[in-house]
């Protein structure tokens, strides 16, 4: 279908954006790659009155370290993750888990920002920023604040983020010593969907594992911290007998909803098996 | 609120006044008459829109055309008209890569954007590089075919096309 009717800003600033959403009283919607913003407008999910466009706001563009720290601007486009050297050094889940993510076209247009804005629950992105404790700079009219993705990720696309205010950058913290990682999902089709998906982030000191870091997508409301797996690793070696351990205490950490043409426990087994797939596969367990 | 937007295509300025809502592919079928570039799902699925904005392929429909003032605009006439895309014209005619020919636009630009990116592309790679094109006739083993003989043909070493 055709978008419905709307006025179009384009934002020169986080400032000149945030009045112009204020301005149209809420009923303006924020601009990125517009990868599921114009879908929406075209099956008539919504119809705001103003859509204000962020593509050329400067402050939400470039990759950086700063004090160790990579930030990456919320404008960043998908294929810049597979693509800069930087964001392979030291955000490498986001590199891991860019070529999962829908399909070559859209990520040359589709954002690292608008990703997690929208924290689609079936979404690559936000699961592998959760898994590098990743801290979300968000600009209000009061100023900015950073937000740990453990508190950003609210419920199916509800995020820290309050109307009107942007997601500006992401923090990914300093890369340690001795990190490993992993990523898969399973898919029935190449860039569909995923059944189910994880990201993996270890921290080892001679086998053993000082620091585990799991975080499961497609598996409920929103990207989850899988805090019993990861207490079933920690201070061990990755080995069959804790792989296991971790895919059992995923029980503990899920209760994914019964589809009928997905039960639960099917899903459950599968993120087991995606689980325990990429432990086994973690690469660079020093 | 119309817009004035001034862009490039296919190296020609193009000057428009446009509504916000009027979608790039919009732009180009209906007030450029470059009907090339097909509109399918309208929704960023099936690939059919595609065409080269600054030089890499995007879906026409999920771009606005207010957003591509100042930008480059390559479609499907454009690359004909360069030669371009001549042998893989020539391969997908002579491997029957098409039969309705709706895909097709979509599929070229895909085949082009991963040929300049990777010059020897494996089988599964270009499957990949397809994956956001539907075509509903050929079942695709034809147009990857097409793809891995034109990337043999200029002068890449790869798996013989099947």
């Amino acid at each position: 279908m055709k978008s419905p009717a709307f006025d179009y800003l384009q934002a020169d600033s986080i400032a000149n954006a945030m009045a112009a959403y204020a301005d149209a009283e809420g009923d303006a919607v924020y601009l990125s790659g517009g990868h599921s913003v114009v879908p929406s407008l075209a099956l008539r999910l919504q119809a705001p009155a103003l859509i204000v466009d962020l593509s050329r706001v400067a402050t939400l563009s470039g990759i950086s370290l700063e004090d160790g720290w990579l930030r990456i601007g919320a404008m960043t486009r998908h294929v810049q993750a597979i693509t800069d050297p930087l964001i392979a050094a030291h955000a490498p889940l986001f590199s891991a888990a860019a070529p999962f993510v829908a399909h070559p076209a859209i990520r040359n247009r589709g954002t690292l920002g608008g990703s997690l804005a929208h924290a689609d629950p079936a979404s690559e992105f936000p699961a592998a920023a959760l898994a590098m404790r990743a801290e979300l700079e968000i600009a209000s009219p009061a100023g900015l604040r950073r937000v740990p993705a453990d508190d950003f990720f609210l419920d199916i696309y509800q995020t820290a983020i309050e109307p009107g205010e942007i997601l500006q950058a992401i923090y990914v913290p300093p890369q340690v010593p001795g990190l490993a990682i992993g990523f898969d999902e399973i898919a029935r089709r190449r860039g569909d969907y995923a059944m189910v998906g994880a990201a993996v982030q270890a921290v080892t000191t001679n086998g053993v594992v000082d620091d585990m870091s799991i975080a499961l997508f497609s598996v409920g409301d929103r990207p989850t911290r899988a805090v019993s797996a990861q207490q079933a690793l920690s201070g061990r070696r990755i080995d069959g007998a804790s792989i296991a351990a971790a895919q059992a205490a995923l029980a503990d950490d899920l209760s994914p909803s019964d589809e009928p043409q997905f039960p639960a426990h099917m899903r459950m087994h599968l993120a087991r098996v995606l689980l325990g797939r990429i432990l086994t596969n973690l690469k660079g367990v020093a | 609120m119309k817009t004035d937007i001034t862009l490039t295509v296919n190296g020609e300025a193009v000057r428009e006044t446009v509504e916000p809502r009027t979608s790039l592919a919009d732009l180009l079928r209906d007030r450029l008459r470059l009907t090339g570039t097909h509109v399918g799902c309208e929704m960023g699925s099936c690939g059919a829109c595609l065409v080269m904005l600054d030089g890499v392929p995007v879906h026409s429909c999920l771009v606005l055309a207010v957003q591509v003032s100042g930008q480059t605009v390559s479609t499907i006439e454009g690359l004909n008209d360069s030669g371009d895309i001549a042998d893989l014209q020539r391969n997908f005619h002579d491997r029957n890569a098409l039969q309705c020919g709706f895909c097709t636009n979509g599929m070229i630009m895909s085949a082009q954007a991963l040929l300049s990116d990777n010059p020897s592309p494996s089988r599964p790679e270009i499957r990949d590089a397809l994956s956001g094109n539907y075509c509903r006739c050929t079942g695709y083993e034809a147009i990857v075919d097409a793809i891995s003989e034109t990337a043999m043909q200029r002068g890449a070493i790869v798996e013989p096309a099947q």
